[in-house]
């Protein structure tokens, strides 16, 4: 037995070091320029003394989902970086800080109890879903507002003061089913899913619920999981059998750009949701396969509005890389925060609650124009209301259909 | 131990008074710490921290039942865990709005979650435990695996017509109106927050005053006797099954206590790799390792500094991962590199020179 143990123990240290290495390269980037604009910021908050906002954010800094996190992370650090260089927030500076939540519930609640020490005032965060319903709970009693940028299942902004950027999962769904309904994109459509992840089984359940409402006929609904995402040719051969014009994708572009491959010449149309973002650069990927692709998406980083090109062009300056939605989710939530701040006139001295209270207050009529939508609203519950924009890949970029 | 039998009356209260020393630990960490929160020195880290420290210590103990104890390998703890935390949470979703007083619809959780897991463990070892070798390892670490997959694609609402079951979606439910309680991928949302210290601590003294107790009992014992010398048991006459199982289902229901304390102190309860896959066991693993196979006292301690230690370095950042690296392969050293183990021992010889110079 001995044997047996040392050998798992030691495989186990093994694939935890190399899940370490595949992720190290970003995170030592992120902190050099993390490093940077740390030192920057708690200078220019000395500058005009003692009281400063103090705003968190948190995500999967580490592990499988990082790249999330660390999106968020930047796109949230990036904007408090141009808040504080315009002013700051009703005078007062603002300093950052950020913690790692490795995508777990529990870690979650602790890397927000640990922002909470520090004395953060507003929240926006986490990134993913089940520690933002964890945290949400938490920060209840607390009465601190929170806006997650990305935490989209349903469940997310159940408690009073949890409000989102993004778009919540079933809302994907039936915009992606209205879309598809509304431009006559096709009758019989075909569904390939994830159905151990969240926001893929949210979107197609809220998809399925809606199709029959605008003449979808949905004819093929296919299921794949986490462990069995390599080889998706079960799945194409029941779509071309029922005979499908479109196949619904919603799934993250890492497994959809190898169910593009794999349907080559297939003569589907295929339609993705927001976590397509991203297949152009898919590494080894055959662009001309995507021609012709839609995807409902808030933020594209190829958009030419004088808004995307600026927050590009300064997110690549400082984290080396194109922003991904989730960057554009959490800037976009900063400013959100700062308009409130400013529409409610308060100080960085009162209470988390007052302050809690007091946005919450203005979210009722807040609008916003941002990034990831223009005239953002919010309803009680603290879910948005935009258009989202269709895209569809032509002669390789994202070229936005009216 | 065995060899202690001759003079049995003195190694008697020698174990007494060491079981003695760790009820005391932890309950002397208990009063200090309500002392702390009393006076409100406690940071909100430590405070959401002190819940998931008894879990862990929980799941510790129930790992060195059986892999120090029964000397037998499990690599699917966290599964058992699971189902402990998808029952309970079930039950107390069922029973959030039917007015049943918060403290006896707990208490009932807390049985459900661990009667779930014990069936779930006796189901495994039945046939498992009839073999020789390290079969149950490799059973446990499926174990652990399907029934996260399994509860993963598990939809379960109540409605008027009674229960419904679906492993599709949640429109194969067939639902009229009611609630959908396991939602698939996404879990099960809203759990009351019932878990706390308290309960925690309540619960890790009774798991500890169980797994203690049978140790020194005569089924402990002959527990013992199966692990060191399986052929000597046989022959005087011991079922070798049936002990086994007894401790492995024992585990396992303990292990279905931590999983409603975890359930109950979170309101989003999912079945992620994280919190309840393969490296969760592993991790449960690590603290029975760490803090000394078949050492009750020892696990309970380096489970507390193992969840402890990511948590305290958080002000490190990045490298707060790799500095708790480097520590678990110093710690690992510590307790089994040759050269260290002889000069700990040659400390430990003056030091014991030394204590029993000054007791005479």
């Amino acid at each position: 037995m001995k044997k047996l143990l040392s050998v798992v123990l030691a495989t186990s240290m093994v694939t935890a070091l190399t899940a370490c290495g595949s992720s190290g390269t970003t995170a030592a980037t992120t902190t050099a320029a993390a490093a940077g604009s740390a030192g920057e910021s708690t200078e220019t908050a000395a500058a005009s003394g003692d009281l400063t906002w103090k705003i968190g954010s948190q995500g999967p800094l580490t592990g499988g989902a990082a790249v999330y996190g660390l999106a968020v992370t930047n796109g949230a650090e990036l904007a408090i970086k141009e808040i504080n260089e315009n002013g700051g927030i009703n005078g007062y500076k603002v300093e950052y800080k950020k913690a790692d939540d490795e995508h777990d519930q529990e870690k979650a609640v602790n890397a927000y109890n640990s922002l909470k020490d520090w004395g953060m005032q507003v929240f926006v965060g986490p990134t993913t879903s089940a520690p933002t319903i964890a945290v949400g709970t938490e920060a209840e009693n607390d009465n601190m507002f929170i806006i997650t940028p990305s935490g989209s299942a349903v469940d997310c902004t159940n408690p009073k003061n949890v409000y989102r950027v993004c778009f919540s999962d079933p809302a994907q769904g039936t915009k992606s089913a209205e879309y598809i309904g509304k431009h006559k994109l096709a009758t019989k459509v075909g569904i390939i899913y994830d159905s151990s992840d969240v926001y893929s089984s949210g979107i197609h359940d809220a998809f399925v619920q809606e199709a029959p409402k605008e003449g979808l006929e949905v004819v093929a609904d296919e299921q794949f999981t986490a462990d069995s995402k390599t080889d998706f040719s079960t799945q194409l051969g029941k779509m071309k059998d029922s005979g499908a014009e479109l196949v619904f994708l919603p799934f993250y572009y890492t497994e959809a750009a190898l169910v593009l491959t794999q349907a080559k010449g297939m003569g589907f149309k295929f339609f993705g949701c927001d976590g397509m973002d991203g297949i152009l650069s898919v590494e080894n990927f055959d662009t001309s396969l995507a021609e012709g692709l839609m995807l409902l998406t808030p933020f594209a980083a190829d958009a030419t509005d004088d808004a995307t090109v600026n927050f590009v062009k300064k997110y690549k300056e400082a984290y080396n890389e194109t922003p991904i939605q989730f960057a554009a989710d959490a800037y976009d939530g900063v400013y959100i925060v700062k308009k409130a701040i400013e529409a409610a006139g308060l100080k960085p001295d009162q209470s988390v609650s007052d302050i809690g209270t007091a946005i919450e207050e203005q979210m009722a009529s807040l609008t916003y124009d941002g990034l990831t939508g223009s005239g953002m609203k919010w309803d009680a519950k603290g879910d948005v209301d935009k258009e989202p924009k269709a895209v569809v890949i032509k002669d390789g970029a994202y070229t936005a259909v009216e | 131990m065995i060899q202690m039998k001759p003079k049995m009356s003195s190694s008697k209260s020698k174990t007494f008074r060491d079981n003695l020393i760790t009820y005391g630990m932890i309950v002397v960490v208990y009063v200090i710490v309500e002392l702390f929160l009393k006076s409100g020195n406690v940071s909100s880290l430590m405070k959401g921290l002190l819940v998931p420290l008894t879990i862990y210590s929980i799941m510790a103990v129930s790992l060195n039942l059986v892999v120090g104890i029964s000397g037998e390998l499990s690599l699917g703890h966290a599964g058992f865990m699971c189902v402990g935390a998808f029952a309970s949470a079930t039950w107390s979703m069922l029973m959030k709005n039917s007015g049943i007083p918060a403290g006896i619809s707990f208490t009932i959780a807390i049985i459900i979650g661990a009667l779930c897991a014990a069936f779930f463990g006796f189901l495994i070892g039945i046939p498992v435990l009839r073999l020789k070798g390290d079969y149950l390892a490799i059973v446990t670490l499926a174990f652990g695996e399907i029934i996260k997959n399994l509860i993963n694609a598990l939809y379960f609402g109540v409605d008027a017509n009674g229960a419904h079951f679906s492993l599709k979606d949640s429109m194969d439910l067939g639902m009229d109106g009611g609630t959908v309680i396991i939602k698939g991928a996404q879990g099960i949302t809203g759990t009351p927050k019932m878990s706390n210290f308290t309960v925690g601590i309540v619960l890790l003294l009774i798991a500890l005053f169980v797994v203690l107790n049978l140790m020194n009992s005569r089924t402990g014992r002959a527990i013992m006797a199966i692990r060191d010398n399986r052929i000597a048991a046989e022959s005087i006459g011991l079922n070798i099954t049936k002990y086994k199982l007894l401790a492995f289902t024992l585990s396992a229901a303990i292990a279905g206590v931590g999983g409603v304390l975890y359930a109950h102190n979170l309101s989003s309860l999912q079945a992620l790799p994280k919190n309840f896959g393969y490296n969760q066991s592993i991790m449960i693993l690590v603290f029975v390792v760490m803090g000394g196979i078949g050492n009750i006292r020892g696990s309970v301690i380096s489970a507390v500094i193992l969840t402890l230690l990511p948590e305290v370095l958080r002000n490190l950042n990045d490298y707060r991962m790799l500095i708790y690296a480097v520590i678990l392969i110093m710690m690992m050293l510590f307790t089994s590199a040759p050269a260290l183990i002889s000069f700990r021992e040659r400390v430990l010889m003056k030091f014991g020179m030394q204590k029993n110079g000054k007791e005479k």
